[in-house]
């Protein structure tokens, strides 16, 4: 019987037309046997927790290289939250400073990846700290 | 509420689990089907195929904003090919799509072929009856890009439309079977581009052909152009969704949509029954390690697939 997939979800909020890293990314998580919903650029949080409801994925990875991550990523759960999603895991990664990641732990992204990170340091991440949704 | 009723309700992400647990064939999500199946029925299903990025997706998108500019509730079934090797894949339909996310009166769900051939995934035929038991009104299947033999989505479909695109080989393709035959309504996109007019020349060549017109409806040849201006494009894929009506009234007013379901009805019957029938097989023998004793037998050469699944049909359907 076919091993229930991980579908994750790659996705890139605000204005910030650098998504590079972001398909990177969604290649090495095909590579690892994920299904990967990629959204593209200039996403809303409000589009993407919604998109995240109609994929029903494990996982939403937020790139963000604009500098405005500090808003996004946490809004982005705040809506997750409102919307009885809040069992979703939310990780980010992009330019971010150092400075910025204990408040973006605080305010609820699981983990934090900046530039020079190792994929496969990402992607044992999700094998230790992500299931797959159950059945219902 | 149960389950089943909440779908109904309207809880989008119960629907797209339930979609993933067909997909992963638990035998749960069956259940819940024979629970909504009752309430099928009344959407209308548009199956829209062609190459890789010949224009699916962004015609999808369109599409969606003229069924909803009607006030109607439209579903979207989007499919990207498995990785062969990983299992992995990339569900990049939803791209093109993404100002409707928002909008609660459209639901798009993409699905990976997890090794289907016929360029849709095996779940589709369950997962259009999880929408219509919802309410879509309109349910649009976009298949992976496809070639020319992949035909799936004809059983599935009330309308097949295929897009193609200026520039791909000659003549003879349009004289090949397959994928060519199977359009209600053809769209050539992108036909700003050199060698439209050639095509569309073709195309007109290939249907004078035809003896006689199922239903007596000809295809349409539609041309789509100038994707820059949203607006003009909106316009002429207005027009698409117009043929898209009036091949559905044909379907009305010559009782074939009843063919067409008594086709899908005796397709999903045989689907299904394969599936009961051979997939809790395969589950045990994967479970009980027995599956590799076999495959090593093969390759052995001490016996053969043929004989081999003969003895496990006579052991199973005792």
């Amino acid at each position: 019987m076919a091993e229930r997939n991980l579908r994750v979800m790659v996705a890139k909020p605000g204005l910030d037309g650098h998504d590079r890293g972001a398909r990177v990314l969604a290649r090495s998580f095909r590579d690892a046997g994920y299904e990967v919903i990629y959204t593209g650029c200039h996403q809303t949080p409000e589009q993407i927790v919604e998109a995240a409801l109609q994929e029903d994925v494990d996982l939403i990875g937020l790139s963000c290289l604009s500098g405005a991550h500090k808003h996004l990523f946490p809004r982005v759960v705040r809506l997750l939250e409102e919307r009885d999603a809040g069992d979703i895991p939310v990780i980010g990664g992009g330019i971010i400073p150092d400075k910025d990641i204990s408040y973006l732990y605080e305010q609820g992204i699981r983990e934090v990846f900046t530039p020079g990170t190792h994929l496969q340091t990402i992607l044992d991440w999700i094998e230790n700290n992500v299931a797959s949704r159950e059945a219902l | 509420m149960s389950t089943a009723e909440s779908i109904r309700a309207g809880d989008i992400r119960l629907a797209s689990r339930l979609i993933r647990n067909l997909e992963d064939k638990n035998p749960r999500a069956r259940e819940l089907v024979k629970e909504l199946f009752p309430y099928t029925g009344k959407a209308r299903v548009l199956g829209l195929t062609g190459a890789p990025g010949a224009g699916k997706s962004t015609i999808t998108d369109y599409l969606i904003s003229s069924y909803r500019a009607t006030g109607q509730q439209v579903g979207v079934l989007a499919v990207d090919p498995t990785s062969p090797f990983s299992g992995g894949a990339i569900l990049g339909d939803r791209v093109r799509m993404q100002k409707h996310a928002q909008d609660r009166g459209v639901f798009i769900r993409s699905l990976a072929t997890r090794g289907a051939l016929g360029g849709l995934a095996a779940a589709v035929d369950d997962a259009v009856h999880v929408l219509d038991a919802m309410g879509m009104d309109c349910i649009i299947l976009e298949t992976v890009g496809t070639g020319q033999s992949e035909v799936d989505v004809m059983n599935n479909a009330h309308s097949v439309i295929l897009t193609l695109t200026p520039g791909l080989g000659d003549e003879v393709q349009t004289l090949k079977a397959g994928i060519m035959e199977i359009a209600d309504l053809f769209l050539i996109n992108k036909a700003d581009q050199k060698g439209a007019s050639k095509l569309y020349q073709e195309l007109m060549r290939m249907l004078n052909m035809a003896q006689e017109h199922h239903a007596g409806w000809r295809p349409p040849v539609l041309l789509l152009q100038n994707i820059a201006h949203p607006e003009e494009f909106a316009r002429q894929v207005e027009e698409v969704r117009n043929k898209i009506d009036e091949h559905y009234q044909v379907l009305l007013d010559k009782d074939i949509l009843g063919q067409r379901e008594r086709r899908k009805a005796r397709l999903q019957l045989g689907n299904s029954l394969r599936a009961s029938l051979l997939d809790p097989v395969v589950r045990q023998l994967e479970q009980s390690g027995e599956m590799d004793r076999l495959v090593r037998q093969i390759v052995d050469k001490t016996s053969d697939p043929h004989t081999l699944a003969d003895e496990l049909r006579d052991r199973f359907l005792r």
